[in-house]
């Protein structure tokens, strides 16, 4: 029987990794976003379909690559321990950089589809009346997207609360360090324990719900702005 | 005085074409380039906005180069200060009437923004956001915003297409009116004959591209 501090905890550290994985792919994403809506270069499909590929590959794929580069026995993981005395592999570190990468889509995807949505001409309107692209950026794109940033951050949340495959593979399960409530469901799964695993995955159901809910509410006031 | 003397390749319904325009508009001028949809016209406006780029030729405003392709001078559209109405009218959507004409001062003065929306009769409508006004309302917000900006040289691209007749009619007494208060040249984009005539000191009037006739507009409509 897992007690209820093991059950908090499990939902508090798959909160955290869901929150960090949201708030730093927030920052990278916006300007990853802009240059793929507004920019044209030769390999902007590459690139595009890169950003997409957690979409269609395994978690599993993404998960062994990942625990692959974090190894010491290779480039990456040796700079890593070798300049900085850090071992990604089976740590929340390890985990999140690895749930950056799987959730990049979910961040970046709504992003962009905001941006293209806002007509050119009111970019060009700021410029004419002389504003930057950054104060353009933050006074007249940003405000004019709210419901695409809105569905960004919850599809980011909600896909990273449901990660399986890439924590299991990247981070095991170390609980209080990378057993994330996924991962704790299987394993009372696998113990017999259904009802601890019904009181997770309630929990789980209950923030998707509401999280997709604020998206589709959210949907609906985008069709209105333009 | 604003001189023009650009080529730019089109891409038109009708193939290929090349806009070439050498033009020289004299202060408190109100030009109107008139010509069928594909002739080059909102293409020479964005030109002059800074928003499209001539492959080859010259553009100084009062002897301020804004474009030269030998000297690779490229004024962007921040520092030629223009005053651009679109045709969608571009009214930022998250900002209220009294706002999108703040937004534009490049010195906050609330007297000023009291004036504008006086003169356009829009003090009751301040507080609106755009998706409540009506076509003719956004015009008004359109031009008053172009104006709180203090700009060099006002660019109107076929502001009134998308409105009903009587509308338009209103509307051009407040063209004429912006026109009268920047007190610089403004340049109409229009396919609209009596619009022209009711309007414009001068008319240029473009084909595939090229000027094929320039001068008053009763001497060159009627």
């Amino acid at each position: 029987m897992v007690n209820d501090s093991d059950f908090i905890n499990t939902l508090l550290l798959t909160g955290k990794l869901a929150g960090w994985t949201t708030a730093i792919l927030f920052v990278i994403g916006l300007p990853i976003a802009y240059v793929l809506s507004y920019k044209r270069f030769w390999f902007k499909s590459l690139v595009e379909a890169l950003i997409s590929m957690p979409m269609v590959l395994p978690p599993t794929v993404l998960g062994f690559y990942m625990l692959v580069a974090y190894s010491p026995q290779n480039a990456f993981g040796s700079f890593l321990e070798k300049y900085l005395d850090v071992r990604l592999a089976f740590s929340f570190e390890g985990v999140l950089l690895a749930s950056l990468v799987f959730s990049l889509p979910f961040m970046i995807q709504p992003l962009q589809n905001g941006l293209v949505a806002i007509p050119r001409s009111l970019r060009e309107a700021a410029y004419t009346l002389g504003k930057s692209k950054t104060e353009t950026f933050f006074k007249v794109l940003i405000p004019n997207m709210i419901p695409s940033i809105v569905t960004a951050l919850a599809m980011t949340f909600a896909h990273c609360i449901g990660e399986f495959g890439v924590v299991i593979m990247v981070g095991g399960n170390m609980p209080g360090e990378t057993r994330v409530a996924s991962i704790a469901i299987y394993d009372e799964v696998q113990a017999m324990n259904y009802d601890v695993a019904n009181q997770y995955s309630l929990v789980l159901f209950i923030i998707s719900l509401v999280i997709l809910t604020v998206i589709y509410s959210m949907n609906g006031k985008k069709k209105m702005l333009f | 005085m604003l001189k023009i003397d650009i080529e730019r390749s089109m891409l038109t319904s009708e193939g290929k074409c090349l806009l070439k325009v050498d033009l020289e508009i004299a202060n408190n001028e109100l030009l109107c380039l008139f010509g069928h949809s594909g002739a080059g016209k909102t293409t020479l406006l964005r030109i002059l906005a800074g928003l499209f780029n001539p492959d080859r030729g010259f553009i100084s405003f009062n002897g301020e180069v804004w474009y030269d392709s030998v000297k690779k001078i490229n004024l962007p559209p921040q520092q030629r200060n223009v005053g651009l109405v679109f045709q969608d009218y571009a009214l930022f959507p998250n900002m209220t009437v009294r706002r999108n004409i703040e937004f534009a001062q490049k010195i906050r003065n609330a007297d000023e923004v009291d004036s504008l929306l006086s003169h356009f009769g829009l003090e009751v409508l301040q507080k609106q956001y755009p998706t409540k006004l009506s076509g003719g309302q956004k015009q008004r917000v359109a031009l008053a915003r172009a104006l709180a900006a203090k700009p060099n040289l006002l660019l109107l691209d076929e502001p009134l297409s998308a409105l009903d007749y009587e509308m338009r009619l209103n509307l051009q007494d407040e063209i004429l009116k912006a026109h009268k208060l920047l007190n610089s040249q403004t340049l109409l984009v229009s396919h609209d004959k009596e619009e022209v005539l009711k309007l414009a000191d001068t008319v240029v009037v473009l084909r595939n591209g090229a000027v094929i006739n320039q001068g008053r507009p009763v001497d060159i409509l009627l």
